[in-house]
């Protein structure tokens, strides 16, 4: 058994997911809802064996190291961190068809990973042989999933609140009264949010801790950097506004789906469009 | 009376406290620090200049956007955020720590009727039983109360985590810190560099503008090597470095390794293994020379730069030299050197010359086949060179900002109010953070001591 194979069956559990969830939405019933988190939930346990089977993989390669230091490897590990934090935020609040909205994100990841990035074992360049390498991965992609749990919700919350200012046409409305009230959408994007902005925050000091070890300043400007400070400033922008009255729903939803888009550059964007000490290269 | 002038002040302290000016400040400085991720910072590149218009170059240049982190409006925006927390902090705290040293002690029907979470009991007994069961109830959730009688009837109050309503002020004073390290490294530090050959001792290191820093002591390398995986790419960059004091090694500090992620401290200066090249001085170059005409080859050696000796007269010089050509000259393996010949009464031609590849010497025509056979070459290693005195103050804003963050999102301070009056009882609760989870807790609390 190769962890290729269960990288496969992992996105395939996450198709059917999604699509369970789909059908979740359509007939309201909480059998179909459980199928969906439980068909998640065994994706994710197939997921975190390929990643340790991909880790063993690359010792008997010779050059062992943990499956996290190219493009491909980062955004299995983004999806797997995705579910993971679905996970918490459904034991905690119990709000299920979040699913609906959370799992397509790591189906996209995986789809991605598995059809079109290159998928070989690579030994390390010196630059990454370090063990801060495994802190700063680790908390910037739990960081980064928490904020992607956050932009479902807040889609969601969009989607809720349009139906409920329309609510001459209530009819249409059958999915939708599925969603959990705006108030407590709103809460959870807030939680999401409380989740992500530590790991984000530790996600930046260990990095910045690394290149201080690895080349003596913590802080370059390096694009990537720059644009992780951008997406920390939006989402402590998003914690005070909240303080602040008339700041609660639809302008914390889109802050919420602003600072996603801004995380996702950060991650993606930078590699592709800009240039940088950071490795995770576009089509490498 | 100057109350224009008062109010004034107090209409400058008032913005500067508003959280309006925060959220503002961050937005701003999210969307303004796009800027230096687009347009090269630092060392332009001239390919980027000559594609972007005069009228373009000069506004870039006055708003300073090729180094916009250090731009005077970027400091200030700075400033101004910096400003903003110190004077939104001074503003607020004196409120949050009444609440913390001064509680609250006594519910009064006002203040009941303020509180989210309310139940009333009716309990037997006299006052005084009632609130020895109910301290013991409120002990298992909370702190041990303070009881306070008045008029007839007794109070009880207990908290949780009151400390934890100052994770918001640490966090915002672990910015300061941060900023004052930063500040402290920019003045009192330095990021330098410095390439030393091979068994080449240096004292001396440069900034990126070329100024030349004392070390106060020395720097030798004693070796450098690059190992390579089975593909071929790098596996390990090494330098081996000693220091000296006086010219004299520094005990413990001995031929010690430097890879990349694992640098050398010594005396608060730090070296970072960073790059490497083949050092210009000092390789030596082994060459033959036949004649054309046939006869033996004769073997020739010298450094770059040096003249050599050719045995029929005149000399030859090393231009440059690489053991690998392919790199260069894609259709050619193995060393070349790029030599120049002059022969007596003859001017001086310059050509190069294989070891793997003879048949473009024969094509030359000259008198004599010269062949380079290879040189040992020195490595330099090329090392990063900072002192950051501030580092520490950094570092220990980071841990407050984590420290703070925690206690501010993770933490609630709980509180807990009885009154006993008559066979009455009322219980309130309140807590600073998620009043979801304060629910369930007020709840399981009031089941407690409905259980009495
Ligand atoms: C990037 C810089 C900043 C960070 C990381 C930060 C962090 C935080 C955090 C984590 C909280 C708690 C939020 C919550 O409980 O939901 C908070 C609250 C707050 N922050 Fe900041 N802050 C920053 C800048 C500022 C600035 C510039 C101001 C100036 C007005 C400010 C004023 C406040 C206020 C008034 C609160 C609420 C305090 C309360 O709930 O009593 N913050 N901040």
């Amino acid at each position: 058994m190769s962890s290729s194979l269960l990288f496969n069956i992992t996105t395939i559990c996450y198709m059917v997911s999604m699509l369970v969830f789909f059908a979740f939405l359509a007939t309201k019933n909480k059998g179909v809802g459980l199928a969906g988190s439980l068909v998640a939930y065994a994706g994710w346990l197939i997921q975190t064996a390929a990643i340790l089977l991909r880790w063993k993989e690359s010792y008997d390669l010779g050059h062992g190291h943990a499956p996290l230091s190219n493009l491909y490897e980062s955004v299995v590990f983004f999806s797997w961190t995705i579910i993971l934090i679905y996970g918490v935020i459904e034991a905690k609040y119990k709000y299920r068809v979040v699913g609906a909205f959370v799992v397509p994100f790591a189906l996209l990841g995986m789809a991605w990973a598995q059809l079109g990035l290159n998928s070989g074992i690579e030994p390390l360049v010196p630059a990454l042989q370090s063990n801060w390498l495994l802190y700063h991965v680790i908390t910037c992609f739990l960081g980064y999933a928490a904020f992607a749990v956050a932009c479902g919700i807040s889609m969601m919350y969009l989607i809720k609140a349009g139906q409920e200012t329309e609510a001459a046409n209530p009819s249409a409305g059958g999915i939708i009264a599925m969603f959990p009230s705006t108030r407590i959408l709103d809460d959870l994007n807030y939680r999401s949010i409380m989740i992500g902005f530590p790991l984000l925050t530790l996600g930046i000091v260990t990095g910045a801790a690394w290149a201080n070890y690895a080349w003596g300043t913590y802080w370059s400007w390096d694009p990537k950097e720059t644009w992780s400070l951008i997406v920390w400033f939006i989402y402590a922008a998003f914690l005070h506004a909240r303080i602040t009255r008339g700041w609660v729903g639809k302008r914390a939803a889109w802050l919420s789906i602003i600072g996603f888009a801004a995380t996702i550059f950060c991650y993606l964007g930078v590699n592709l469009f800009l240039s940088g000490l950071h490795s995770y290269g576009g089509g490498r | 009376m100057t109350t224009g002038k008062k109010g004034f002040l107090q209409s400058l302290w008032d913005f500067f406290c508003s959280l309006k000016l925060a959220i503002s400040l961050l937005i701003s400085l999210a969307i303004t620090s796009i800027i230096g991720t687009i347009i090269p910072q630092g060392n332009i590149p001239p390919e980027y200049l000559q594609t972007i218009s005069e009228t373009k170059l000069r506004v870039y240049q006055t708003l300073g956007f090729f180094d916009m982190y250090h731009s005077w409006w970027y400091i200030l925006l700075l400033y101004l955020f910096t400003v903003n927390l110190i004077a939104c902090s001074i503003k607020r705290l004196p409120r949050v720590w009444k609440i913390i040293s001064e509680p609250t002690l006594i519910m009064d029907d006002n203040f009941e009727r303020s509180l989210a979470n309310t139940h009333e009991f009716k309990m037997p007994g006299d006052a005084k039983g009632i609130a020895e069961k109910l301290k013991a109830a409120l002990r298992g959730q909370a702190s041990q109360p303070v009881v306070t009688e008045r008029d007839g009837a007794v109070y009880l109050f207990a908290q949780k985590n009151p400390y934890c309503r100052l994770g918001v002020y640490v966090t915002h004073l672990s910015i300061i810190f941060i900023f004052v390290g930063a500040l402290i490294g920019s003045f009192f530090g330095y990021k330098a560099f410095v390439q030393i050959p091979e068994g080449v001792a240096a004292d001396t290191v440069y900034t990126r503008t070329e100024k030349p820093i004392p070390l106060g002591f020395a720097v030798r390398c004693e070796k450098f090597t690059v190992s390579y995986y089975n593909t071929g790419a790098p596996r390990e960059f090494k330098s081996v470095l000693t220091i000296l004091e006086n010219g004299k090694p520094v005990p413990g500090y001995v031929n010690i390794p430097v890879i990349v992620n694992d640098p050398l401290s010594y005396k608060g200066i730090t070296f970072y293994q960073s790059s490497y090249g083949q050092a210009e001085e000092g390789a030596l170059h082994h060459l033959s020379v036949q004649p054309r005409s046939g006869g033996p080859a004769v073997k020739i050696m010298g450094r770059t730069g040096e003249r050599i000796p050719l045995p029929g007269g005149g000399h030859l010089v090393v231009v440059e030299a690489t053991q690998n050509v392919t790199q260069f000259m894609p259709q050619y393996a193995g060393p070349a050197a790029k030599v120049e010949v002059t022969l007596p009464g003859k001017q001086p031609e310059t050509f190069i010359v294989f070891r793997d590849h003879p048949e473009v010497e024969q094509q030359r025509g000259g008198s004599q086949l010269i062949a380079y056979e290879g040189g040992d070459v020195k490595l330099y290693t090329g090392l990063q060179v900072a002192k950051d005195p501030g580092v520490w103050v950094v570092w220990l804003g980071c841990a407050l900002m984590v420290i703070g963050i925690s206690m501010a999102f993770f933490m609630s301070h709980d509180r807990y109010w009885v009154r006993i009056d008559g066979g009455r009882v009322v219980l309130g609760g309140s807590a600073s953070k998620n009043p979801a989870a304060f629910q369930g807790k007020f709840e399981s609390l009031v089941e407690k001591i409905k259980q009495l």
